[in-house]
């Protein structure tokens, strides 16, 4: 049975993203990825019985990195990406307070 | 304490920042204090096309706090997004190990108020990012600092064992102190190094049945989260004796009222939409691994109280003390180390004796860290090496203390500034011949049975000697001198 996507589903996932979206939008979203979840079922008809999940496609294993500090000093041009910035933090419109920190 | 007629349970999920040079997918420094976006780079933002690598100091120091809370290592790792969107990072997800933990199946013996050791199950932990930090203005606007974002943390998730607020705050402590001798986090509460998320439930007394939980989030006190839970306690009590239905919400701490606030309810809940991390890498943790992690793990606190009371003939409390921080016990063993015999258990009491009283005054009164001192292990123990063997007395040791302090070395001090007793018979026999020939009044009185007498020429004798005489040594060529008269 094909799944379904609801806009509902749609204007949630958009909502969790900060995205708003106007109602022809979520309209044009909804079918778009109706037709994704769509393929996703049918690549989920095939067997994969006895088959090891793929969580990475590479065969690296343990790439990691020594414990080492390297300041690339990117503050300016990473500020110069934020919506605003005062002394050298970000500004952005309040946050409630104790909602910080997920 | 406890609700009458009901069981609480709580459960405390920790988060505790460690103290690598970098940031856990990115090489930025990890560094408190710092100008604000300092230590921040395009890996951290998650810039398309950066190629973060995880850090192995990061899994090394989880596996030093998984080690040190008896938890099974997870040999196959991989990691998750945690997907949220949120100023405080702007990659908008959260790199954490979600399926796979670095340790499961672990505990913590904790004392409780009441004496008894329980024993608190630990489910999980595992290693995450840090958010950034947001200061919030009072003109309408939050101002965020990223040099936070991404320091490796690990979070220590109980099993629901905790019984009580005063039982939290008990697990909170013992878990502090246990973290602290791994030497992964200092745990400083002020700067933030440790917090806790807090869950907490009630049910009818002996139902094996859990109630509807609360959840506070990011407390980051030890005595909120007792205080907090307290509230919670009674405010859930209140809700199911009036016959009231509680939901499953997320709350807040309010400090200045001592209550706890609803921030959302489970309708509302986060939706995380975690999937498979692709940019990272599976880890692999072989025996060899375990094994040279285990050789750098740090001797636990319990350890080491035991080995000062069992070894050194310390009195348990000083112990205590002595073990309340890795730097002091570290800086105990060495001056230890440092002393001529290392088992000699009254130098090691008197080492004690200083660090607890002298030192410890002396970084409270001057609001430092012992590590910011010029005091050496090798300073401290040549101090109480020349006070053991007579050199110097106790009361000349507190000016030769200020001067270690100081950095000077404790034997050159003493004798620059003529602070070496005098012990030699040969210095010290004509001096009580001389005061006895002078006072031949105190002679009669001593023979007379007045103990007084030898008082008043132990006296005459300190002021002839510039209070260098040892004491110990004069008192007994004087009473020698005395039955010969």
């Amino acid at each position: 049975m094909a799944a379904s996507i609801s806009k509902e589903e749609i204007a949630h996932v958009a909502d969790l993203a900060k995205l708003s979206f106007t109602d022809a939008e979520l309209d044009h979203f909804t079918s778009q990825l109706q037709e994704i979840v769509t393929l996703c079922d049918e690549m989920a008809q095939v067997d994969t019985d006895g088959v090891e999940p793929t969580f990475s496609v590479t065969e690296n294993v343990n790439h990691l990195r020594e414990d080492k500090a390297d300041n690339w000093h990117q503050k300016k041009e990473l500020l110069a990406e934020a919506p605003d910035e005062a002394a050298d933090l970000i500004k952005v419109p309040a946050i409630l307070h104790g909602e910080d920190e997920a | 304490m406890g609700i009458e007629n009901f069981d609480t349970t709580i459960g405390l999920e920790v988060h505790v920042e460690m103290q690598t040079n970098s940031k856990l997918l990115s090489p930025s420094p990890v560094h408190y204090g710092d100008a604000p976006n300092e230590n921040t780079n395009v890996i951290d933002w998650a810039y398309p096309g950066v190629l973060p690598v995880v850090n192995k100091g990061a899994i090394d120091y989880g596996m030093r706090v998984a080690m040190a809370l008896h938890c099974d290592i997870t040999r196959d790792i991989r990691w998750d997004r945690k997907n949220y969107v949120y100023p405080d990072n702007p990659k908008s997800y959260q790199t954490t190990q979600l399926h796979t933990p670095l340790g499961t199946n672990g505990y913590l013996d904790v004392t409780m108020p009441d004496g008894n050791v329980k024993r608190i199950g630990i489910e999980e932990l595992h290693v995450e990012e840090d958010a950034g930090k947001n200061t919030h203005g009072t003109d309408g606007y939050s101002y965020v600092d990223l040099n936070r974002q991404g320091t490796p943390l690990v979070e220590i998730v109980s099993k629901p064992d905790i019984a009580s607020p005063e039982e939290a705050y008990a697990y909170l402590e013992q878990l502090r102190r246990v973290i602290l001798f791994t030497g992964v986090s200092e745990a400083k509460m002020q700067e933030g190094q440790m917090r806790a998320d807090v869950n907490v439930s009630l049910k009818p007394h002996g139902s094996d049945k859990f109630g509807t939980r609360a959840e506070m989030k990011n407390v980051n006190s030890f005595h909120y989260v007792q205080s907090a839970l307290e509230f919670e306690e009674k405010r859930q009590a209140k809700v199911i004796r009036s016959g009231g239905k509680l939901r499953q919400e997320t709350r807040r701490y309010d400090e200045p009222t001592k209550s706890t606030i609803l921030m959302r309810t489970k309708e509302q809940a986060d939706d995380y939409r975690y999937f498979p991390e692709p940019d990272l890498s599976p880890i692999h943790i072989d025996d060899a691994w375990i094994e040279r992690v285990r050789a750098e793990l740090p001797k636990s606190a319990t350890d080491r109280q035991k080995s000062y009371v069992e070894d050194l003939g310390l009195e348990p409390y000083d112990a205590g003390v002595l073990t309340q921080t890795l730097a002091m016990s570290n800086f105990f063993d060495a001056t230890i180390a440092a002393l001529p015999d290392s088992t000699d258990k009254s130098a090691a009491k008197r080492v004690a004796n200083i660090m607890i009283g002298d030192v410890n005054a002396y970084l409270n009164k001057n609001q430092v860290e012992l590590a910011e001192t010029k005091l050496t292990p090798e300073n401290l123990a040549n101090m109480v090496k020349i006070i053991e063997d007579g050199t110097i007395s106790t009361k000349q040791a507190k000016k030769v203390f200020t001067a270690i302090m100081e950095g000077e070395e404790p034997e050159a001090y003493a004798k620059a500034q003529g602070l070496v007793q005098i012990s030699d018979p040969a210095v010290l026999t004509p001096w009580v011949t001389e005061i006895l020939d002078a006072n031949p009044q105190s002679i009669e009185d001593f023979k007379g049975g007045k103990d007084r007498a030898t008082g008043f020429l132990i006296g005459q004798l300190m002021k002839k000697s510039k209070g260098q005489a040892n004491p110990g040594i004069l008192n007994k060529i004087l009473l020698e001198e005395l039955n010969k008269r």
